[in-house]
């Protein structure tokens, strides 16, 4: 039932990131790049997005536990550090030069596209380095 | 401002929205994709459901296809940018804790100060590069 409900999740995110045209990345670079013909459309995606969790999330967390686990797993950090200003600014430069966040490049793997495959690839590799060489804070 | 989407931008926003919502009312888990994902390869305990959730992401775009017939978007030529762009990105979602989800959507919705500030890092860094580069 927990894998079940995992694989409809994650479905239901990458239709969303494929319907809103997120899983191609010239149209989020044409939101990033403010200089030239600038389509606002991704704002209105995360907009959509963080109204329904904004609400559901408190509406959610009403009940002591959630359906299919013994409790919630929420972050417990709340201080802002270095690794994690360090980490935004590093993903942001890399989003911005191909178009690509994490979630829009694994949907369009089954495109067999080999630059996609390529980011990803490389991807894995970047989470595999920062995993040995954490940035202290 | 002529290739502004509306209406596909807040069906598609509302999908991923119910998606993450899902993930927390079933599981109870953070639906921040790097994690998951990287967690999923990196990570023997929890694999399973990671794995499941990591399937899910590569079904979504082929069921969108069988429904919506002209459905099409392009992808990145395999060049030297768009690897140094995967290794920065993959270094920089791992060392910041979270990716566009986890801390765009999920952290935001919840307040967090710390997503609120990689969010606003991400933001200000991908817009300069797309922008100047």
């Amino acid at each position: 039932m927990q894998l079940f409900f995992a694989l409809l999740s994650g479905l239901l995110i990458s239709a969303g990131i494929a319907v809103s045209k997120m899983i191609d990345p010239q149209k989020v670079l044409n939101f990033l790049d403010v200089t030239g013909n600038w389509d606002p459309s991704l704002a209105l995606v995360m907009a959509a997005a963080l109204l329904i969790y904004t609400l559901g999330y408190r509406l959610v967390l009403k009940s002591d536990a959630p359906l299919l686990n013994k409790q919630y797993f929420l972050p417990s950090k709340h201080h802002l550090d270095r690794s994690l200003l360090a980490g935004a600014a590093i993903f942001g430069v890399g989003w911005g030069l191909a178009g690509y966040c994490p979630g829009p490049a694994i949907a369009a793997l089954p495109a067999a596209s080999s630059g996609t495959a390529g980011f990803v690839i490389m991807m894995v590799l970047g989470w595999f380095i920062a995993g040995k060489l954490p940035i202290k804070n | 401002m002529d290739n502004f989407t509306p209406v596909s931008a807040l069906i598609g926003g509302s999908l991923i929205g119910l998606g993450t919502l899902l993930l927390l009312a079933t599981l109870g888990r953070i639906a921040g994709i790097s994690g998951i994902a990287s967690q999923a390869i990196f990570q023997r305990e929890g694999r399973s459901w990671r794995l499941a959730f990591v399937a899910g992401l590569l079904l979504g775009p082929i069921v969108v296809s069988l429904v919506i017939s002209d459905f099409n978007f392009s992808t990145p030529d395999l060049s030297s940018r768009t690897l140094i762009a995967g290794l920065l990105v993959g270094l920089g979602t791992a060392w910041g804790s979270g990716c566009t989800s986890g801390h765009g959507i999920c952290g935001i919705a919840r307040f967090s100060p710390r997503s609120i500030a990689a969010t606003l890092m991400f933001m200000a860094t991908g817009v300069v590069v797309a922008s100047l580069f």
